[in-house]
Parts: structure tokens; sequence; C-alpha cells
């Protein structure tokens, strides 16, 4: 996804604040009307309790990464899943309906159009998230966030909660298989990081953009593949899935900003280093290469498609990303160590 | 019945507080249960009546208890004076919360207390003596007075601590009274405890306390030094404080660390955390061997979690550690070294300085077409690409992620005025940087080179703007940077001079003595080169003073040897 414009870092201020204040308001309104996109094929919410542990997300033909997705969170303590369906054609909604922790709507409509999907998510935030931590991620993002193995999401929105911070930031790191994309086998329902477990352990750059103050961080893998000689397109690595939601925030770039503009701010303290997660990106299962085409003449993806018709073709070429500089994933350690996460002062 | 007491402050997660009374309550030890009035009346009623099948389960009167308030020592004053009177048995009394746990089995403490019959373990220091407190109040906690919640209204709080401050407004401490300052949870004797509550003068001590900020802190600590004839300054239970001030909350994953502590109780433990529960609760058997509480184990990694988040890690900058501009502590990882003019003199530099140094040496890793990494590779640790473009994008980015990939590894590398220079006033502001500079230096591949005069010209004029604005920066009094800066003049006079400062410092334990020297390029007609150029209207002036030689010495001369310094 392209974030922001840099156009965008330009004056600050009261009147930014107040356009901004428009600007959110403007996207909740959108997101308000897009509801009568949404058919429900399984409303569960009934089920959601006070407290509970909200995940949403929407998605498209995602049948061979769905157990996994579901088993992850699961485990880490997601107690209800609002899935949007967009329309897909493998059997991922017949899944999705019979899972007694999802509910589950279907459209029809351009993913495009509705924000990536923003505006139908945001209306579910709206209607079930208010007051409930939120994680909002792709079918292919896992969560990760030190201690995982041991402490649940619950533990760790009460740590954050006590800590008195509502946002929690994670870093999207691409993985990627040892040989070509698309020449391995990987068996729906087992870990998808058994089979790309590699990654570049740097370069990412950060910088602060205006006026909505994100930070924008990019680099990684797929900058250094695919948009060496385009780095200002290359792939925005920051993201903010997990939020105490309010029914007044609004996703503004997918999960990469927020407005009100403090949730920003959530994941970056002016010194020290605040408690961040990494979103493990399973992009680069071997499916990836017959999706890049569907994907490119679906032209759903990118404010602006055309720009970005190399990068499928990049992909559709079936490269190897390895090199002997990747690193090899081990665990949430590893990463902290690296500097791709933090566990913040949580012991 | 049992010489140890227990009162409990409880407010929450009152399953797990049942649960842990009956435990005390096991073994012997009564318990006096303090309920936070803001508890509904509802849940209360639930959990007294849960209780009451336990007869050494009492219940003190309830007071409103807010954090850093009086209502914290009041219910502490009641439940104590409960204990005392109901059980005349009881000899120490242990204040503990709800989110307490015992980590050894409760006879031990019991039997640790016994040999003790006299002793009062409360960590009460003077105001002088703590370096911990949260606000940065010690001694004012007891001389200013505090209307507003520091949680709330922060801005308030501290806008009235300061307009005391201002006016010079200062309490009187009571007679007699010396602030004393410590954890709030204690372990004191009946007598002690007792000639605390039992004071003639409790009424005006009362009344002072309750104006203090966070008596819990300070009123048993402060009293309890009138009257203990033996006070041990700690606590017996286990509680480390994160960066806020708040407890750091132990969760099942702590079970060994919290096992080999040997403390007798720790707090505060996460209510969800039933593997801690099940483990320090019922499986007595397995429980540690008589010792004396070593908390320095638990110490070490809370510590070092509160320097994690207050501080970071220097050099990384990423996705939650992006400080401001002049809060970054130091702005790179570890010490490299930036050779400017080095490679231009002498043939072979580079290779030179990784044989003599055994570390990583770069070519320029800001030219123009491409990052010369060391040994021509094309992309270093972290997936670290030499693509011009990329690097260019965020220059100082680049030097950050690469002096960070390659931690453990002192880097060295070539800059010059050809080079990109967005990076200059992050390498003048970065402690770790070594920057050695020989001016003018870029002008003797110009000297050498096969290109027609008046170009040669235009580039040393356009090197020699760009390596006066470098230097201006490099001189700045914002420049932290270790900077060495010689004209190429005085720097050829006597090379290796300089180049063995530089190395020394690289390498405090290295050889004394370089055993070979690099070799300098030939110069000769350098001076005359220099005319030229000012023949012609640019004057070079980062060089130094050359002399021009005579046109009868430019016959070969043999090349100049540069010596060692011995």
């Amino acid at each position: 996804m392209v974030s922001v414009s840099s156009e965008q870092a330009r004056h600050p201020g009261l009147i930014d604040a107040y356009r901004l204040r428009w600007k959110r308001r403007r996207l909740l309104w959108r997101s308000f009307r897009s509801r009568h996109h949404l058919t429900a094929l399984a409303d569960r919410t009934g089920r959601i309790g006070p407290g509970d542990i909200l995940a949403v997300t929407t998605l498209r033909n995602e049948i061979t990464r769905l157990p996994w997705f579901l088993h992850h969170y699961r485990r880490l303590g997601v107690d209800h899943f609002l899935v949007v369906d967009n329309g897909s054609d493998d059997g991922s909604a017949d899944l999705l309906a019979r899972q007694p922790d999802v509910s589950l709507w279907q459209t029809a409509h351009s993913y495009r159009e509705a924000r990536f999907g923003l505006d139908w998510m945001t209306w579910l935030q709206m209607r079930h998230g208010h007051r409930h931590w939120t994680l909002m991620v792709d079918a292919d993002e896992l969560l990760i966030y030190a201690h995982h193995e041991t402490r649940s999401l619950r533990d760790l929105t009460g740590w954050l909660d006590r800590t008195g911070r509502d946002v929690f930031g994670a870093h999207l790191l691409d993985l990627y298989p040892e040989g070509p994309l698309g020449a391995q086998t990987h068996d729906p329902g087992t870990d998808p990081t058994q089979v790309v477990n590699w990654f570049d352990a740097g370069p990412c750059r950060a910088q602060r953009q205006r006026p909505m103050g994100n930070l924008w961080v990019q680099g990684g893998v797929r900058e250094r593949a695919f948009f060496a000689d385009r780095p200002h397109r290359s792939p925005t690595l920051n993201k903010i899935p997990l939020i105490r939601w309010s029914r007044r925030f609004a996703y503004v770039n997918s999960s990469h900003s927020a407005l009100p503009r403090r949730l920003n701010f959530g994941y970056d303290g002016p010194g020290g280093a605040a408690p961040s997660g990494v979103l493990l990106h399973t992009k680069f299962l071997p499916e990836v290469v017959g999706k890049s085409e569907i994907e490119k003449s679906r032209s759903q993806h990118f404010h602006d498609p055309d720009q970005f018709g190399g990068y499928y073709d990049g992909i559709i070429g079936r490269p190897t990303l390895w090199t002997p500089d990747s690193v090899r994933y081990t665990g949430w350690r590893q990463l902290e160590q690296l500097g791709l996460m933090n566990s913040g002062g949580w012991t | 019945m049992s010489t140890l007491g227990i009162v409990m402050l409880v407010h929450t997660a009152l399953d797990r507080a049942e649960q842990v009374a009956r435990h005390w309550t096991a073994s012997g030890c009564p318990v006096v249960i303090h309920v936070d009035r803001k508890v509904p009346g509802g849940v209360y009623e639930t959990f007294v009546r849960s209780c009451s099948s336990d007869p050494k389960i009492l219940f003190s009167k309830r007071h409103s208890c807010d954090w850093g308030g009086w209502g914290i020592v009041a219910a502490s004053q009641s439940a104590a004076r409960m204990m005392l009177d109901r059980f005349p048995d009881v000899r120490h009394v242990y204040l503990a919360s709800g989110a307490c746990l015992p980590l050894r089995p409760v006879q031990e403490l019991i039997d640790y207390l016994a040999a003790r019959p006299r002793t009062d373990f409360i960590e009460s220091a003077t105001t002088e003596d703590v370096s911990w407190t949260v606000g940065g109040l010690d001694i004012e906690r007891f001389t200013l007075r505090f209307p507003f919640s520091w949680r709330k209204q922060r801005k308030l709080f501290d806008a009235y601590v300061k307009f005391q401050r201002r006016i010079g407004y200062k309490r009187k401490i009571p007679e007699g009274l010396v602030p004393h300052m410590g954890s709030q949870w204690w372990c004191l004797t009946r007598q002690t405890l007792s000639a605390v509550l039992e004071d003639p003068k409790r009424r005006t001590y009362d009344r002072y306390f309750r104006r203090v900020w966070i008596p819990d802190e300070s009123y048993f600590q402060t009293l309890s030094r009138l009257y203990s004839t033996d006070i041990e300054s700690r606590s017996l239970t286990l509680s480390k404080f994160d960066f806020q001030g708040k407890p750091h909350i132990f969760y099942d994953d702590h079970l060994q660390l919290l096992r080999r502590s040997d403390c007798f109780v720790a707090r505060k433990i996460w209510p969800q955390a039933d593997r801690l529960y099940q483990a320090f609760l019922t499986d007595q058997a397995t429980a540690m061997k008589p010792a004396e509480p070593n908390p320095a184990r638990i110490d070490r990694v809370f510590a070092k979690a509160v320097e994690r988040r207050t501080r970071g890690r220097d050099g990384l900058y990423m996705q939650s550690r992006f400080p401001g501009h002049g809060r970054e502590n130091k702005l790179t990882s570890g010490p490299y070294s930036v050779f400017q003019g080095f490679s231009e003199l002498f043939e072979d530099f580079e290779a030179w300085l990784a044989g003599s140094t055994g570390l990583r040496v770069h070519g320029h890793l800001f030219a123009p077409d491409r990052a010369e990494f060391a040994d021509g590779e094309t992309m270093i640790n972290g997936g670290l690409t030499d693509h011009a473009g990329l690097r260019d994008y965020n220059p100082t980015a680049f030097l950050s992620n690469l002096i960070w990939n390659t931690r453990g590894e002192r880097q060295c590398f070539q800059y010059g005025p050809a080079d990109n220079q967005d990076i200059n006033w992050f390498l003048a502001r970065d402690i770790n940087a070594q920057i050695s500079v020989v001016t003018g230096a870029w002008a003797v591949p110009l000297f050498r080179s096969n290109r027609n005069f008046s170009e040669i010209r235009k580039e040393a004029a356009r090197l020699q703007r760009i390596e006066t604005e470098q230097l201006d920066i490099l001189r700045s009094v914002w420049t932290k940077a270790r900077v060495r800066i010689w004209t190429m003049a005085e720097f050829i006079e006597a090379p290796m001079e300089p180049i063995q400062t530089v190395i020394d410092e690289i390498m405090p334990a290295g050889p004394r003595h370089i055993a070979e020297a690099p070799r300098l390029v030939d110069i000769a007609g350098f001076g005359k080169f220099l005319q030229n150029l000012k023949n012609q209207g640019m004057h070079p002036y980062l060089m130094g003073d050359f002399p021009v030689e005579e046109p009868g010495e430019q016959t070969p001369k043999p090349i100049r040897k540069p010596y060692l310094v011995q």
C-alpha cells in the first residue's frame, strides 16, 4: 500500500488540525454509508462480551491462509472475528460462516472504491468495536509481540491499559522462501512461516509525516527487489493494528495511520523506545505468483494501479528474493535483538 | 494460633485475594482484609460471604483508597488495629495487597520471623538517601501541599508545586519527626505497630500526614523510626517498578525467575497468571530451600527493561523508536571512522588500512554512482544494497542502518567532497564518529587525471567550495564527533604521525607501531599544478602552502619514502 503522499507532509498548525477533524468526520460518514454494501452471512455479534478482543479483516480468496490465521489469533486470545468477504469463490466464505467466533459479511462492491476495504471495516468497528481492543489485520499478516508464546493479547492489552497506552504499533516484516517464488509447497492449516521463513534484517528508514504526524517507515525486501529505482513508492512498513477503539476513530490509510492524530504518536515516544510488535507478512507463499497475475488485471490495489504493474511483473517473474545476507526467522527475541520490535519495558 | 498476621489491602481481583487469604489461613495465619470502599456494595457482600466459612479471615472498616492519598494509610491503620485487638498471639503484622503472592511455604516465613522476634522489616530511608522518587519530589513531599491529583490533574499539580516553590511556602514538620520513605509493604512487630497506633500525638501526626504526598510510603516509615529498637530497612515483599513508577507485573513465564529469587512474597501478580497461583499456592512440595531472599537477578532483568523503555538502544530508528532531533542520546549504535583525503594520497589505502587494523574498510560509501562496500560487495549485513538511489533517498538512515546492522564490528569508510554531502551534520553531531580529514587532497586525483585543464579548474572550484562548507560544519559548536583536520601540506610533511594517532584511537590495545607504511602517490609537480590553477583565476587554499618547484627539479626524483615514527 502506498502511504500518504509526502506533499501532505507540509502545512502543520491549527488549520490542519481543523481540516483533519473534518477529514475524520468525512471518513466516518463514508464508512457509515458503506454499511449498505454489506450483507450479513453470519451475524454472531450478539456473542461479543464486554472487554472482548476483536479482529477485523477484509479478504478475498484466502482459503489456504484462513485455517492458520484463525488458529494463530485464537491462540493469542482474539474472542471474535469480524470479517468482510469481498467476493471469494474458493470456499473462504463457507469456511468462515461455519466458525462459531466469526461474524461474516459479504460484498461484491469495489475494494478500491471502499478505500481498500477500510470503509467497511471502519463501519464494523464503529458498530461493534467501541471500547474494545480491536485488531485490524489482513489474512496474510500474523501479529507477534514480546512474550507472545506465553502471554495472550489480553495480558498485553491489560498492560497497555495500565500504562496508559491505547495504541500498539507493529512493523510489517516480509517473509520470503529460500528459493524462487512459487517453487515451494504449502499445506493449508500448517504454519506458513515454515515455508516462508527468511527476511531482511534491515534496512528501514523512518520519517515523520505531516500533518497527521504518522511515522513513515519504508525499506525491507520488497523495496530492495522491486522498488530500488522508485523508493518513494516502496511499501509502507509501519502499522498500528491494535487500538483500543472508539467509534470516533478512523483509519486513514490501511492500518498505517489513523485519526485523531494522537493515535499516530502511540508507537513512538519522543525519547526511549515504546512497545511494538511485528506483523509477519506471509504474502510470498507459493500462491503469490498466480494471485499477482489476477490482482494485476483486477487493479483493485494501490491508489494508482498503473504505477505498480512492474511490481506484479516482478513477482510473476518468480524471482529469488533470498540472498546470503538474509536471516532465518527464529522468534520474537531475535526480532527484538535486531531492532525490528520492542518489548518496551514489558518484562 | 500463629504469630504472624496478614493485613491485606484489596480493591480488585477479589477471587485471587480470597485464594491467597485462604492460603495464609491454612498455615494458621489470621488475615484481616480491607476492601476499598470504591468496590460496589454487592460485590463486597458476595466476597465477604464467600470468605465467611473461614473464621481466621476478618474484614476491617472500609476507606476509599486513591493512589498517593491518605486512604491507604487509614485502611492500614484500621486493619492493623483490628489484627492486634482480635489476635493477641500475633507478634508480626505483614502488610500485603491482594496482588501479593507468597513464594515460599508460609511456615518458612513464620520461622524466619520467629528467629527475629524484635525486628521490624520496613524500608525506611531519609529523603537524602533515595533516588527513586517519581515526579522528582523528595523532601518537598513533606513540606508542600498537594490538593491536586498527580494522575488526573497533572498540570494543576505541577503548577501548584511550582507556585509554592516560587513563594517559598513550607509546611512545618511536627517536632521530633524525621521524614523517611520506603516501600509501602512492611512487616512490623506488635510493639512497634501498637506504639505507632497508640501514640498520644497520633492525631497531630495523622493531621500532618493527611496532606503529605503519597503518605503510604512515608507514614509508617517515619513513625516506626520513633519506636523501633531494630529496624531492618528492607521490604520482605519483592516489588519492582517500571519507568512510570508503577509496579511491574509478574506473569506465568516469570515462574522460574520468581522461584530462584528466594523471596517470601512478590507483587504484583497478574490475576490471570494461573500457573503462578497454581505453582506457589499448591505445589509446596517443590518449594525452595531455606535461604535469604535474593532478588538480585530479578533486579537486573527489570532494571534492564526500564532502561530499554526510557532510553532505547542508541542508533536504532524504527517503528517504535524515532527520537526527536537532539534527543537521540547517540546517533549511531557504535564507533566508526571516516577518512577523507587518505585514499587520494596513498596508494591502496583501503587495503592497507584493512590489513593493519583488521577492520572492515569501505571505499567511498557515498560516491555518486554506488556505495563502495569493502571487497566490492553489492550487499552487506541486513540486506543493505549498494544502490545509490536507495541510499540517497535517506542518506543518514543509510549510515545509521549500516552501523546498526554491523554492530560489534567497527566500520571505516572514505569520504570526500565529491560524495553525497547530506550526512555532514549527522556525522558532525554523532559522538561515535571519528573523522580524519586531509583538506585539499581531492586535488590529487585531478592533478593526476588526464582531463582538459579548464574542466579540472571547474571541478577544483566546485570541490573546494563543497569542502569549505563541510569544514564549517565540522568546526561548528554543535560538533560532537572526534574530528581531526590537517591541510595536505602539513600532512605530507610527516604523514605517519597523524595516521598512528588515529589508529591508536581506533585500537587502543593494538600494536604500538605500524609495521608497514602505506605508499604515498607521486605528487611531484603538484605545487606547479596548484600555481597553474591560481594563474587561471581559481585560488586553491585548502591544501596549505605548497612551494612551486623549480622547472629544473621536475626531472625524475626518487619517490619520497614515508618514514615511520619511532
